[in-house]
């Protein structure tokens, strides 16, 4: 077994890897043989994708997700967040690629990212909900004493929208700024703030989620 | 857009944007790059202040020269730490590679605080000669340390502080280890804290920045 011969394999690390390698990975094509198990196949996929092997970086990618979503999952993140660190998590393997070993363990690299990512997305949910009113307690302090008119109203809408655009993550904040009000096409979005137009489109995504939950309350 | 027709999405989208990467060379590898420019330091001061001076403190008091190994022992060590903790799925027990060369450093070096007691007439550094060393262990440990957060920009460590942490000691180690080579004096308590003094603020400063420099892959 390859990553039994690793340095990571001979600290201990195997008794985390098996338990991975028993996920099947969700790819239809080029399934693993029996003689080359799917971390094998990961590690060789994840080789060529470097090599710009664009088939092989998809079916990678794919079947990393069962393996991020457990990682995810290892750390507490709640089942409705997974998704969120699936998304953050390839990002990333896109970004830092180039230093996948391909000697080594693919599970260990990515394992290693999404628990990172899974971490970042604990942290970052903490800090909004310590920042974020509570709607009753927001009722209380900003009521509507003026909702005689429907142009008051829509203004009231529009300080309401404004105010939830204001706490999103700035990476949100800026695809709905962007895309959303601005209306520039997300090539033009990503010339603007220097992102990928994957990664807009998956912050916009999010923004729109968070904004139908706090206005409507169904996530 | 449901999360899993997001997550293809993306997954579709990067697949798109993939172009070939270049490898990130070995830590090893790395290492050896950094030791080169350690080694053409250390080459320029033998040129300007010949080896006789240091082979014959080192022949006086062993201890002298024991503390040395153990500071180049501690360079090496956690220059490859650095550049290990800098890949991803690495165990961060690495961390503890440096400790062994940290050890017979500090103890070495310790044994000369009782020179004063065993041999008076030796010559003790003075307070202002003590901070000839201060000085010179920053100012040898700022490029030192520039160069390896330079080598380690395309990394992407996980653990940003610990990795900083090793860089300053590798950067104050391989310090302390050129300052063997002009040396005036040997060592004594006032020195001794000195050197300390000097290594703790060179990783605390790396500690303090460095961990916020080495973080752009995860931004």
């Amino acid at each position: 077994m390859q990553h039994s011969l690793t340095i990571a394999g001979a600290l201990g690390l195997d008794s985390v890897l098996p338990a991975w390698a028993r996920i099947d990975p969700a790819v239809t094509d080029d399934t693993p043989t029996a003689s080359e198990s799917p971390e094998r196949q990961r590690a060789a996929w994840m080789a060529a994708a470097q090599e710009g092997n664009k088939g092989a970086y998809e079916r990678v990618l794919a079947s990393s997700v069962p393996l991020i979503r457990t990682a995810a999952r290892r750390q507490g993140v709640a089942l409705d967040q997974v998704d969120d660190v699936v998304q953050e998590t390839l990002l990333t393997v896109h970004r830092v690629r180039h230093t996948y070993d391909p000697s080594r363990s693919y599970d260990a690299w990515l394992s290693a990212i999404a628990s990172r990512r899974a971490i970042d997305a604990l942290r970052s949910h903490g800090r909004r909900g310590r920042h974020e009113l509570h709607d009753e307690r927001a009722v209380d302090l900003h009521p509507d004493v003026d909702d005689a008119t429907a142009a008051t109203e829509r203004e009231q809408d529009a300080r309401r929208l404004r105010e939830a655009i204001a706490t999103l993550p700035p990476g949100q904040r800026e695809a709905i700024e962007q895309l959303g009000l601005k209306e520039h096409s997300l090539a033009e979005a990503a010339e603007h703030t220097g992102r990928q137009p994957g990664a807009l489109k998956v912050n916009l995504h999010r923004a729109l989620k968070a904004l139908r939950t706090r206005f409507h309350g169904d996530p | 857009m449901s999360e899993p027709r997001l997550t293809e999405s993306l997954i579709q989208s990067l697949g798109e944007q993939l172009t070939p990467v270049r490898r990130l060379p070995s830590p090893w590898l790395r290492t050896l790059g950094w030791l080169l420019a350690v080694a053409a330091i250390a080459a320029w001061l033998l040129a300007h202040y010949g080896i006789t001076h240091m082979l014959q403190r080192w022949s006086g008091q062993p201890d002298i020269a024991l503390a040395g190994i153990g500071a180049v022992i501690t360079a090496v060590c956690a220059a490859w730490a650095a550049f290990s903790l800098g890949v991803p799925g690495r165990p961060a027990r690495w961390a503890w590679l440096p400790l062994p060369g940290l050890l017979l450093w500090i103890g070495a070096s310790g044994v000369g605080c009782l020179r004063v007691w065993v041999a008076p007439a030796t010559h003790i550094a003075s307070l202002h000669e003590a901070n000839d060393c201060l000085v010179f262990i920053i100012s040898f440990s700022v490029p030192l340390s520039v160069l390896l957060i330079w080598l380690l920009r395309r990394a992407c460590p996980l653990r940003p502080v610990l990795t900083a942490v090793m860089i300053g000691l590798a950067s104050a180690a391989a310090s302390a280890s050129l300052l063997e080579i002009c040396h005036a004096f040997d060592a004594a308590a006032t020195d001794l804290m000195m050197h300390a003094l000097a290594v703790a603020i060179v990783v605390a400063a790396n500690a303090a920045m460095g961990g916020r420099l080495l973080q752009p892959a995860l931004k």
